[in-house]
């Protein structure tokens, strides 16, 4: 066993380094530092670099156009860019629709769709939950008829992540209603500008517009744009699912955020408590490791990611509050064109205060998206423990 | 022993429910919110015609003699409904330190004026620096002829946009941190070399940064005695922290009854959710959390009067802890429960929740109350 990095891995850090350095604008740099806001540019402007560099699929085989990383790279590329201030990659079209195209799809669908993921070019959404259907997923209602070679979509997906910068949206839809909950559902592809298609905003707590409800009224689809087989679309969602927990404990986010913890403030109190933060994410970050190296050595990671998804949420909201604690009463003043838009404006109080109460209340989503902590811990108790 | 409120204290509460009732629908309140001043005139003298703003003042200042319950029944129940008017700065902290320390012509002038409703206060001691020290005040007040001239900087003062005047903390003598050598002053809100800049916070009060740059006032704008005034500030600023236990609770009952609601209806996997064992526990988690919150405020409320300042200090600062460690609780476990309706801004409950977590940050949060009231019980 060994957890130094070999010379060669160590070289491909400095060249991931180098390449932000290089490629990151420094505005975007300066929102992920101080927790602002980003708008869509700074995500695709940072993503069409990657992708031009041939790494933003840096998760898929060679064979589908990814940089074939091996599973220590793929840690180091990750960290090293969270470290250097890059904004997360959106996930919708490299780590969750590319996969299943690749997967399930035809050799068509994959011409036709991977390379727009690959570079960039084209933004996708997620539409899996819907009012009445979030952790219980397979109770959606959204339907698609079938006529001729389209089929008809009504219904309504919400939690929509930017669903008002997507161009597609891929969609779990109901085809057999009278089967049993987790069969008679497809997975679709749907191109935004389709006629029916409405956004509408939802706003969080923070004042922030980042999600979205997603209106289908009787939207033509061809079927072609359907994955896999019909009815068969549980297959796709759940080969998406096991995808998505890994890694979206966001450990490289959180070891910045408890850098830049241990900066703030000297109070004795706080320290000990960041202190207690900080080996939290060391034994996560651990875990994640012993996760990857079973991949690495081909295995497939097992429920027990449930749990780093779970620790993983906990750390982040533990991380925000603690910044929100070191500003003291700072935290009050509510700024939002400090979050959300480019000013000169002064903040009031110290710099590192506008975003500090606003983040702590939005990190409270995070164990509530991408399958509750209620559900990932009857997941563990369940495959796990067996109970 | 007897802890049941009296008749007169039961109108007071049922008067303050239908308060709350007829002007704070969810709705109206984010009208309210969004009003210039953030408050509305009309529901400040519909307050001052029910006697709430005079009712915990004694006689001789022109109040109905009530007390500490009495701020606390409306308290609680302006914690329900969230409601913007700016009672805590005006009534609790401003009247308090004016009927406490302030000469007869003081009260004359500005409290009497307060009780009717045509008068209205802020309360600035914060500096940058100062974190949730009342001492650490370096806004200096330099003697001038038979007055002061005071400048420097105060920060988050609640209400200071629509303050008639603003008791201000400023050091007259010794160095930042000492608590002797402070003074307590009060200025005209529209006062020469006095600028603001406000802003809204994150629950949707009024606040705003001042600065005063060598602002005039005469002898007779000093509230109480010359360097002398931290004793004054700590008991107004416990009071302030007792009154805000009690907002808390009514707020903690409040979103733990949505809370209670969504999940006896919200269905998943074919069952209402609050069938959930686990949702059950936690829920049950909540009710015992808003329980103890209760008791210690009520608790405080009792305390706050004592001679012995230890008791009075020691009542505040645990009720504080309490109210920082249910507020937290109860209000992550509701968004949590509420799912991603919790932390959108169309639900009541994130609000609520916003609002539980500014009362923990203001006038210490939990972790300086435990360490006062460590420091205080180690040295009885």
């Amino acid at each position: 066993m060994d957890l130094s990095l070999k010379p060669e891995h160590q070289a491909f850090a400095d060249e991931v380094r180098a390449f932000a350095r290089e490629n990151l604008s420094p505005a975007t740099r300066a929102k992920t530092l101080s927790g602002r806001h980003y708008d869509k540019d700074d995500h695709v402007v940072w993503q069409k670099a990657l992708g031009r560099k041939g790494w933003l699929a840096y998760t898929w085989p060679r064979k589908y156009g990814g940089p074939g990383f091996d599973v220590t790279q793929r840690f180091l590329f990750e960290n090293v860019l969270a470290e250097e201030g890059a904004p997360r990659i959106i996930p919708f079209g490299v780590k969750m629709v590319g996969p299943v195209i690749y997967t399930f799809g035809s050799d068509e669908q994959k011409e036709r769709f991977l390379p727009g993921i690959r570079s960039s070019e084209v933004a996708w959404c997620q539409g899996y939950s819907e009012p009445g259907a979030g952790s219980d997923l397979a109770n959606l209602r959204t339907r698609a008829e079938r006529d001729g070679d389209h089929y008809v979509v009504n219904g309504q997906k919400t939690w929509t992540s930017y669903a008002h910068w997507g161009d597609w949206i891929f969609c779990l839809v109901r085809t057999d209603a009278k089967a049993k909950p987790q069969e008679g559902i497809s997975f679709l592809l749907i191109d935004m500008k389709t006629p029916g298609v409405t956004v509408r905003p939802i706003l969080m707590l923070d004042g922030a517009h980042a999600v979205n409800d997603v209106f289908f009224d009787n939207v033509k689809v061809p079927v072609a744009n359907r994955i896999g087989k019909e009815n068969e679309g549980w297959t796709c969602a759940k080969f998406l699912l096991a995808n998505e927990r890994l890694g979206i404990a966001e450990v490289p986010a959180s070891k910045r955020g408890v850098r830049s913890l241990w900066e703030l403030n000297d109070d004795p109190a706080l320290k000990e408590k960041i202190a207690d933060v900080d080996l939290q994410v060391q034994a996560l970050e651990m875990s994640e490791l012993r996760a990857l190296s079973t991949m690495a050595l081909g295995g497939a990671p097992g429920p027990e990611v449930s749990t780093l998804k779970v620790r993983g949420s906990e750390i982040q909201q533990r991380i925000a509050e603690l910044a929100m604690e070191a500003v003291g009463e700072y935290a009050a003043p509510y700024q939002p064109d400090l979050l959300f838009r480019e000013t000169n404006e002064t903040p009031v109080g110290p710099d590192h205060a506008p975003p500090a109460a606003p983040r702590y209340f939005n990190m409270r989503k995070t164990s509530i998206y991408g399958g509750s902590t209620e559900i990932q811990k009857n997941i563990v108790s369940k495959a796990i423990l067996g109970l | 022993m007897d802890l049941s409120l009296s008749d007169e204290q039961k109108q007071l509460q049922d008067a303050a429910e239908r308060f709350v009732r007829d002007k704070y629908a969810f709705e109206n309140r984010r009208k309210i919110a969004a009003t210039d001043k953030g408050w509305l005139a009309e529901n400040w003298a519909q307050m001052a015609e029910l006697g709430w703003l005079g009712m915990s003042f004694s006689e001789e200042d022109g109040g109905y003699g009530g007390g500490s319950i009495e701020t606390m029944i409306v308290m609680e129940q302006f914690g329900k409904g969230l409601v913007l008017e700016p009672f805590l700065p005006t009534v609790v902290l401003g009247g308090g330190m004016i009927a406490r320390a302030g000469s007869k012509a003081q009260k004359e002038a500005l409290l009497a004026p307060m009780i009717e409703g045509k008068k209205q206060f802020a309360f600035a001691w914060l500096e940058r620096q100062s974190r949730y020290n009342l001492a650490d005040v370096s806004l200096k007040a330099e003697k001038s002829g038979s007055g002061y001239t005071l400048s420097g900087h105060k920060g988050v003062v609640y209400n200071a946009a629509s303050a008639d005047n603003i008791v201000v903390l400023a050091r007259t003598a010794g160095a930042a941190r000492e608590e002797k050598g402070l003074t307590l002053f009060l200025v005209d809100g529209k006062a020469k070399g006095l600028s603001r800049r406000d802003y809204p916070t994150q629950d949707s009060l009024r606040a705003s940064e001042l600065t005063f740059d060598k602002v005039s006032v005469g002898a007779d704008a000093v509230l109480g005695k010359v360097d002398g005034a931290f004793p004054v500030v700590e008991e107004a600023v416990d009071r302030a922290i007792v009154a805000l236990c009690a907002e808390a609770t009514g707020c903690m009952d409040a979103i733990n009854a949505a809370t209670l609601e969504y999940i006896k209806t919200r269905k998943q996997f074919g069952v209402p959710i609050g069938k959930f064992q686990v949702l059950q526990h936690r829920m049950v988690d909540c009710f015992t959390n808003a329980q103890e919150a209760r008791s210690m405020t009520l608790m405080a409320t009792l305390k706050i009067d004592d001679e012995d300042s230890v008791v009075r200090r020691k009542a505040a600062s645990g009720a504080k802890v309490q109210i920082g460690k249910s507020g937290k609780f109860c209000g992550q476990s509701a968004v949590q429960m509420h799912g991603g309706m919790g932390v959108t801004d169309e639900l009541s409950v994130s609000h609520y929740f916003k609002r539980l977590t500014m009362i923990d940050l203001m006038f210490g949060n939990q972790q300086h109350h435990l360490t006062r009231y460590s420091n205080l019980a180690m040295a009885a």
